[in-house]
């Protein structure tokens, strides 16, 4: 068996091996089901990874996140299509939404001490007012949904996202391993390690001289901003927006799923959930239909159960174990020598 | 809109109100006695209106007999629920009680959700449409007996923790765990019967709610969180709080429903809670904690 | 010190109430740079209330708190550690989760030169305290001597003028006490770290603090060098509880 001596280069090579084949594999195999299923995957992994950062590290608990994913969707799709904007430029008008709603939930309940469970229930309370508030919103197609035109005059596909399925996974792809590295440069920055120490112990970190407020909020924001574009990739892919789906909290609880699966405050955690969790919900679906049992409750099920089997026996999650079996480190955790 | 209008549509929605402090109590009976959030909370009473329906579909069972049965399966439900689950997160830290418990209400949601399917079932009493007249009010019969029913139990529950000695135990373990252990009450025991009285009193919510809604697995969600809405006002461990949260916002959504339009009340709900929870996080009548 | 010295530390009639209940009472006292002061007395007397309010935790209801002269009332504690003040909890609080060279390299972060300097800086308390061996284990994982050091390590990181220690010797064998003691020496003979100790054991008090505060019930009752003050009638019955039932 090969040794390699150092943990950190081992994992560097272990995940751009990981990196190329998900960039590979779409060449090689022609499936419009497998691109689907990947495209899920991808999403998730994103999302989780955003939210993770909040969670896992900054150890501030939002169930509310699929606020940041519909406001970015909204703001892409409304920009394009009462203004016809594309989403290149939109996508940045939606993180910025994301980030502003990120803002005022952090600030007001960082600011008001709002701490813990009833900090996870002041998201939801956001999620579930800006989700009846879009209802009511003719302007983006209230209840009835909200639809993107599918025709396109532009010259090139991918310039207002009106590509193939494909072209969407790539996107992915660029997305989740660009906030996989940018996380794993935020936390080895003062500011991760700030977040880390409020995570920990808020008063302590005082003590240490960390301002909690703002570090708490810098988690929130980043949070919220980084989950933006996941709403403004599901916009555009899917071509139609329900309050309904865009805001239900229980997306904002599938959301939080892979990491906790794949393990809170870990880097690979949230992709290793996601690329566990949603071929699981997969072979779950087709499993049924090739069995012709029609049961619309059985995959969330699952997922309940699995979150409390999780929750009580594994509650670091996969990754940390098999990380110590494959003898890497996760660079969340990872003591660098002298 | 003329002022008897408003009137009678406020009476309802205080009624109605006083169901959903019934079962924001069961929450808040939890959480006083051992800190655990019951996230499955809704879950748990839309699984008593379902048991109130079988009962009604099967053996044409009045919602106010199915009272005591749906309540005493409950406890059992609770009761085990603590023994197998809750019981070891107790002292875990917050957000992985939390976690579990969303994961015990996705099973429990969409449990029901295979067992009855995603349509609407409601019960059908023989006065369903029989009223009160007193003065300018017009009270649905139902409703009164709904409310009523609520204020009774919740005067039980009360009794139960004020006046025996079963009750005081689990109040002294609620004020102080440690002291408890050490004057050997039987800690473990009083919690899981705390968690099978909370839901117990979800279920019978549950029940009294079939007399005014139409009962579907997705209002589980809704009302788990219309319970942390109410006990939040109302202030965790605050039995007295959580009825009258649960008539103020009982009667905040009726008068939406006048105002604004009736599929934006719950609106005023979030917004309320948004509120209290900034400005006073321990509830309109409640007191710090710890 | 001369006359004309400002102190390090100057409490100024400092009174907080808690809802109508006074856990400190109109108390002065001062801590000259480079001194050691003891703040002693039975359980309730306020001194962890006294610590809070020095490092920002609580608000004095009355009086002022000055820092080289500057005010210190109405910081936060993240801002007051800023000004040179660390300090230790009487329950050790390290990060748990976070490994030894992390904890302490958080407190390095202070100076806002970046992680790499906090980490040399973090190396550096390590290996004063004689904690460099277990930079790698996780906080959770140490011994409660190795955590009240880790604590001293992380508050050290800091940089501080003004250490302030609740009861870092609580719960220590007593070749420990002795140990921590010499440490505590050594950061106050050799890098001129001013100490503020809450202290239970007066072994350690006598050997280490130039003077000694004592407090009963919220209130001053002596403040002198170590040897006058435990010679006095009123501390002695404040600990040994003449008057009480």
């Amino acid at each position: 068996m090969m040794a390699a001596p150092d943990p950190a280069r081992r994992g560097r090579l272990l995940f751009g091996g990981f990196a190329l084949v998900l960039a590979v594999w779409p060449l090689g195999i022609d499936d419009a089901y497998l691109v689907s299923v990947a495209i899920t995957m991808l999403w998730f992994a994103a999302v989780g990874q955003a939210w993770n950062l909040m969670m896992g590290f900054a150890g501030q608990l939002s169930l509310g996140h699929t606020l940041y994913v519909g406001l970015g969707a909204y703001t892409a799709a409304a920009l394009y299509v009462h203004f016809g904007i594309g989403p290149w430029i939109g996508v940045w008008a939606a993180v910025a939404v994301a980030a502003a709603a990120g803002a005022v939930i952090g600030g007001l309940g960082f600011r008001f001490g709002v701490r813990g469970v009833y900090f996870a229930l002041l998201t939801i309370a956001f999620a579930e007012f800006t989700r009846i508030g879009f209802d009511h919103l003719d302007w983006l197609g209230g209840s009835a949904g909200f639809f993107l035109p599918l025709d396109h005059d532009g010259a090139l596909p991918w310039a207002d996202l009106r590509g193939p399925p494909l072209l969407f996974y790539y996107l992915l792809l660029a997305y989740t391993l660009g906030l996989f590295l940018l996380c794993r440069a935020v936390i080895a920055r003062p500011l991760g390690y700030r977040w880390r120490a409020v995570r920990e112990d808020q008063e302590a970190a005082a003590a240490s001289g960390i301002n909690v407020f703002r570090t708490k909020l810098a988690a929130a924001v980043m949070s919220a901003a980084l989950t933006a574009p996941a709403g403004v990739i599901q916009a555009f892919y899917y071509n139609n927006l329900f309050p309904d789906q865009a805001f239900a909290m229980h997306r904002s609880i599938e959301m939080i799923l892979a990491p906790i699966v794949g393990g809170i405050g870990t880097l690979f955690g949230p992709i290793l959930g996601a690329v566990v969790l949603t071929p699981l919900g997969e072979a779950l679906t087709l499993g049924l239909e090739a069995l012709a049992i029609d049961l619309p409750g059985l995959k969330q099920t699952v997922y309940g159960v699995l979150l409390v089997v999780i929750v009580l026996r594994l509650p670091s999650g996969v990754w940390p174990p098999l990380a110590r079996r494959l003898g890497l480190g996760d660079a969340a955790t990872r003591t660098p020598d002298r | 809109m003329p002022f008897e209008v408003i009137l009678n549509i406020a009476a309802s929605g205080g009624l109605t109100g006083l169901v959903y402090g019934l079962a924001a109590l069961g929450l808040s009976v939890i959480f006083g006695v051992s800190r655990v959030v019951n996230f499955a909370h809704g879950e748990v009473m839309v699984a008593g209106m379902f048991g109130a329906v079988l009962l009604a579909d099967g053996l044409g069972a009045d919602p106010l007999v199915a009272v005591p049965i749906v309540g005493l399966a409950l406890f059992g439900t609770g009761w085990l629920m603590h023994r197998g689950l809750v019981r070891e997160l107790i002292g875990a830290p917050e957000h992985r009680q939390f976690l579990a418990l969303v994961g015990v209400a996705m099973v429990v949601m969409n449990g029901l959700l295979m067992a009855f399917g995603p349509d609407a079932r409601g019960v059908r009493v023989p006065y369903a449409f029989d009223a009160y007249e007193i003065g300018p009010l017009l009270l649905d019969k139902v409703r009164v007996i709904a409310g009523g029913a609520a204020i009774l139990v919740a005067a039980g529950l009360f009794a139960f923790f004020r006046l025996t000695a079963l009750g005081t135990a689990v109040r002294a373990c609620a004020d102080n765990q440690l002291g408890a252990r050490v004057v050997g009450l039987p800690v473990e025991r009083l919690y899981a019967l705390t968690f099978g009285l909370g839901c117990a009193v979800a279920g019978i919510a549950g029940c009294l709610m079939t007399l005014i809604v139409d009962v579907h697995p997705q209002l589980a969600p809704d009302y788990t969180l219309a319970g942390f809405t109410i006990v939040i006002i109302g202030g965790l461990g605050s039995a007295t709080g959580a009825l009258a949260g649960g008539v103020l916002i009982g009667l905040a959504e009726a008068l939406a429903g006048i105002v604004l339009m009736p599929s934006m009340k719950s609106m005023v709900s979030f917004a309320v809670l948004i509120l209290v929870l900034v400005v006073r996080p321990h509830g309109l009548f409640g007191r710090p904690a710890r | 010190m001369t006359a004309g010295d400002p102190p390090l530390l100057a409490v100024e009639q400092v009174t907080k109430r808690f809802r109508g209940l006074t856990a400190v009472a109109e108390v002065s006292f001062t801590v000259p740079g480079g001194a050691i002061v003891a703040l002693v007395g039975p359980n309730g007397a306020g001194k962890t209330t006294l610590f809070n309010m020095i490092s920002g935790v609580f608000r004095p209801t009355v009086g002022a708190i000055r820092l080289d002269g500057r005010d210190l009332v109405g910081l936060d504690p993240a801002r007051v550690c800023r000004l040179g003040v660390g300090r230790t909890f009487q329950l050790v609080r390290p990060f748990p989760a976070l490994t030894v060279l992390d904890n302490v390299l958080i407190g390095g972060l202070v100076h806002g030169d970046g992680v790499a300097a906090a980490r040399a800086r973090a190396w550096h308390e390590l290996d004063r305290l004689g904690l460099a061996g277990l930079a790698a284990r996780l906080a959770a994982s140490l011994t409660l001597p190795e955590r009240k050091l880790l604590e001293l390590a992380r508050a050290l990181a800091t940089g501080p003028r003004l250490l302030l220690l609740d009861e870092v010797l609580a719960g220590l064998r007593p070749t420990e006490v002795d140990q921590l003691v010499a440490v505590l020496r050594g950061l106050n003979q050799a890098l001129g770290i001013t100490i503020l100790m809450v202290e239970h054991v007066m072994r350690a008090v006598m050997a280490l603090s130039d003077r000694v505060v004592v407090l009963d019930h919220g209130v001053k009752i002596a403040d002198g060098a170590p040897a006058t003050v435990v010679a006095d009638p009123r501390v002695i019955e404040s600990y040994l509880g003449v008057e009480e039932p």
